[in-house]
């Protein structure tokens, strides 16, 4: 564990960890709320707003693109909720959305020129982690150099920023969220802007899934969204209880799925890593998976 | 355009067009059904439940010697896989407290994950014929082979056959799920039967649309039928041709443009016949109703 | 309005003038006119479909009405919602949420604690001392859904209390519970009542009226009768109200 792992991992550790935090807290307040694939959705949903901020700007920067992606996930949870009042069914509101919002995505993609941005549909899906490194490292005491921190990969800055966000906001609306989740009418009672928390829940998931999209895909959020808190939900019955261990299961699943996913093909005697991305998802399933099968069977008779 | 709408490309295309067609027509039909049982997106954790299958498959059939991209031991392993998923899936929500929706987001992702990984481990392999399984994530018609094209033409045939003949039990336990079984139907195989019927017709669309949009094909074209009639019936019929219709003009336009993926042409065709449902549907439609 | 009766609209925790409510255009509450008594236990009854969930409903803002006048002591509800505690139906949550029996009377301290207001030991001891009068104190760590209905419904009152409300408003509170829970549950209301609050409650069982409320709100789709139980209560009224098919009276 010396240089080359400060060059070559840190960066992308650290990231996939703070990218899984991120989305595990609003994650927790979306399966309580039966909102569980409003990740799924909006995670897809990034993809057109990207490309949509670099067609509109001609450039390839990240604010551009990163206000894109937000403006995409507002406007599908818009739609959502219109056509949900128009009478269609949840699920199928959020089918139609993204999959529409998607298959625009990929067409508008398809048409541009991207060649001079690392833009495609895999990078999309699993993003690319592992290219993430941080090249002026020479060993842990970059650490402590200003001039070696100041070329770490920018996706770590903007993704600690937004996990910061994220877990002010859990912490400041704490109550309320609780109040809401559980007892709607009484939360209304109580004179609580129920529909603004929920909005507010839908937007916190889309700045995670923006946030983490260009440093690590999709498939990191969709997965640590639903997985880690699921995970918690199985083993306890108190609220603050389940998000610890929901932020638990989704920093053991970053490491792990990453560290798996560099080091066991090397160990196996292969040459080539594979994704790590698709290794953490894997990973958070597999506890998911052994919570499932090791906790008691349990289901309330109401 | 035009030329490609009347079938004026050839051999090849007008084959791709019939495929895609008898494809859309079997999503719609079946995918009316799914959302009238309100599991519209159990077909998103099917979907994405693909992908291991489909590369193991690949790796099964390349260690044997054989054709990794052979389109019926592909969709063989994708079946497969699709069902050890959707296995799971009622064992989470059986055993567990989650609910379903949380189950579907457990598997669509973590299967996706998964495949995700032996998809990088079949890159890494020299094998030589490595290129083209991405082609599965969102379909691709350009370069597909006759024998393919009459693959997927009968296995959408073949499901709604299945369908239309299962049509009267699922109507009866997707409005009523009490009174159907008090009538004698076993709504938990009846169930069984439905979802390995969108089994199917994942696995059949795989090529065409992509495991991604192949859920867009299951649900738009009913939740688009459902502004145009109040009776069911009706219903299962409009989406089975607003999905043919969709299958159709997708394919053709995709054969004026060989560089566009199939599957989100057909998916934005589908959803444009849903807005002009959404709006102009004379039953349930926007513009038609009192203020 | 006379002046009589703005007096007595002051004077009322909650008085209705000319409510109308419709879903889908057709009314379901029609020309609503209320005024509940200080200090009283009403009960509000009527047939099934008649409204009297959605009378509760409206005049706490949860469903919006077409036209008419909801005045809590006067004033309009945001200005008294602190005075107000409401018990929901039961079914409306999600039972295998994470959260104890004494995490769920927590949050009728809401407005107490504010967002970041410290939980301190009194917070504690107030919620234990609600669970306590509803007879759950033994049942403050088990999670909500292991308890039985009766003991929801008691932990769900043990919320309202602890809001301290001067007004409490309760939408079947005794549909499917146990006898046991039901002299619980009544012995409660009535002690609020007896230390000069008001209760208003959407009750289903005509047998039991005269036992345990002090006045009677009738109503189907328009407000039928209204009084004290012994003058108000009587075979015209219920027949009246019933549409003459009078359940078991």
């Amino acid at each position: 564990m010396g240089a080359d792992f400060v060059m070559l991992s840190l960066a992308p550790l650290l990231i996939g960890i703070c990218a899984a935090l991120a989305c595990a807290l609003p994650g927790n307040f979306l399966i309580l709320r039966r909102q569980a694939l409003l990740g799924d959705a909006i995670s897809h949903v990034v993809l057109p707003g990207i490309v949509l901020g670099f067609l509109l700007t001609g450039s390839a920067s990240t604010w551009p693109m990163l206000l894109g992606a937000a403006g995409a996930s507002v406007l599908a949870v818009a739609l959502i909720e219109a056509l949900r009042r128009a009478g269609v069914e949840n699920g199928v509101a959020m089918g139609v959305v993204f999959t529409t919002l998607f298959a625009a995505g990929v067409l508008l993609l398809e048409q541009t020129d991207t060649s001079s941005v690392h833009l495609d549909v895999e990078h999309a899906l699993y993003g690319n982690l592992e290219s993430l490194i941080w090249i002026d490292a020479t060993g842990w005491g970059s650490l402590l150099d200003w001039q070696a921190l100041q070329g770490l990969p920018p996706e770590l800055p903007r993704m600690v920023g937004a996990l910061l966000v994220l877990t002010v906001l859990t912490w400041v609306f704490w109550r309320p969220l609780a109040l809401s989740s559980f007892d709607e009418g009484f939360a209304r009672a109580l004179g609580l802007p129920v529909a603004a928390i929920g909005l507010g829940v839908s937007l916190s998931a889309a700045l995670a899934a923006v946030a983490a999209f260009d440093a690590v895909g999709a498939i990191i959020p969709i997965a640590m969204f639903i997985c880690p808190p699921a995970t918690a939900r199985l083993i306890t019955d108190r609220l603050g209880a389940q998000i610890a261990w929901s932020l638990v299961f989704a920093l053991a699943s970053a490491v792990s799925g990453f560290v798996l996913a560099t080091y066991l093909p090397l160990w196996l005697g292969h040459d080539s890593a594979v994704s790590a991305a698709g290794m953490i998802a894997t990973v958070s399933g597999l506890l998911l998976g052994a919570a499932a099968l090791l906790t008691p069977f349990r289901r309330n008779m109401a | 355009m035009l030329d490609a709408l009347t079938l004026q490309l050839g051999y090849n295309a007008t084959l791709v067009a019939l495929g895609a067609t008898a494809l859309g027509l079997a999503a719609g039909t079946v995918g009316a059904f799914l959302t009238l049982r309100k599991r519209a997106l159990v077909s998103d954790a099917i979907s994405h439940a693909t992908l291991p299958g489909l590369a193991l498959a690949f790796l099964v059939m390349v260690s044997l010697g054989g054709d990794g991209r052979f389109l019926p031991g592909l969709m063989l392993g994708s079946a497969l896989s699709a069902a050890a998923g959707l296995w799971v899936m009622g064992w989470l929500t059986r055993r567990t407290r989650l609910t379903e929706d949380t189950a579907i987001g457990a598997i669509l992702s973590v299967f996706f994950g998964a495949g995700i990984v032996l998809l990088t481990v079949i890159q890494t392999l020299s094998t030589g014929q490595q290129a083209g399984l991405e082609d599965f994530l969102l379909g691709a018609t350009a370069g597909m082979l006759r024998s393919e094209a009459l693959t997927i033409a009968a296995g959408g045939a073949l499901v709604l056959a299945a369908t239309l003949a299962l049509r009267r039990p699922l109507l009866i336990a997707a409005f009523d799920p009490g009174y159907a079984r008090v009538t004698g139907i076993d709504t938990d195989r009846l169930d069984r039967a439905l979802m390995l019927l969108v089994l199917a017709v994942t696995v059949t669309g795989l090529k065409i649309v992509g495991l991604i949009l192949i859920v867009a094909l299951l649900i738009i074209p009913s939740a688009a039928a459902r502004f145009w009639s109040e009776s069911a019936a009706r219903v299962v019929a409009i989406s089975g041709g607003i999905g043919a219709l969709s299958g159709y003009v997708g394919a053709a336009l995709s054969a004026t443009a060989p560089d566009l993926p199939t599957g989100p042409l057909i998916v934005l065709t589908a959803s444009a016949l849903f807005t002009l449902s959404l709006f102009a549907a004379p039953a349930r439609g926007l513009l038609w109703r009192r203020a | 309005m006379s002046p009589f009766d703005v007096a007595r609209q002051i004077h009322s925790p909650l008085s209705v003038q000319d409510l109308t409510v419709a879903y889908r255009g057709a009314p379901v509450l029609d020309g609503i006119h209320m005024t509940i008594a200080p200090g009283q236990m009403t009960a509000i009854i009527g047939p099934n479909g008649a409204g009297k969930s959605t009378l509760l409903k409206t005049c706490l803002g949860l469903v919006s009405a077409r036209s008419g006048l909801v005045r809590f002591w006067g004033d309009p509800l945001p200005r008294q919602r602190a005075r107000i505690a409401y018990v929901p139906q039961r079914a409306s949550v999600d039972w295998e949420f994470p959260a104890r029996a004494l995490d769920v009377v927590m949050m009728g301290l809401y407005r107490d604690l504010g967002l970041l207001g410290r939980v301190k030991a009194q917070h504690l001891d107030r919620a234990q001392a609600c669970l306590a009068r509803v007879g759950m104190e033994d049942y403050a760590t088990r999670q909500i859904g292991q308890l039985s209905g009766g003991q929801q419904q008691r932990v769900f009152l043990a919320r309202a209390l602890a809001q301290e409300a001067d007004l409490y408003l309760l939408d079947e509170p005794l549909a499917g519970v146990d006898a046991a829970t039901e002299a619980a549950i009544i012995a409660v209301l009535q002690g609020l009542r007896d230390a000069g609050k008001t209760v208003v409650a959407v009750h289903h069982d005509l047998s039991t009226v005269e036992a345990y409320f002090d006045r009677v709100f009738l109503l189907n789709r328009h407000a039928m009768a209204e009084g004290p139980v012994a003058t108000t209560f009587t075979r015209a009224t219920l027949a009246r109200t019933y549409g003459g098919t009078l359940p078991g009276h």
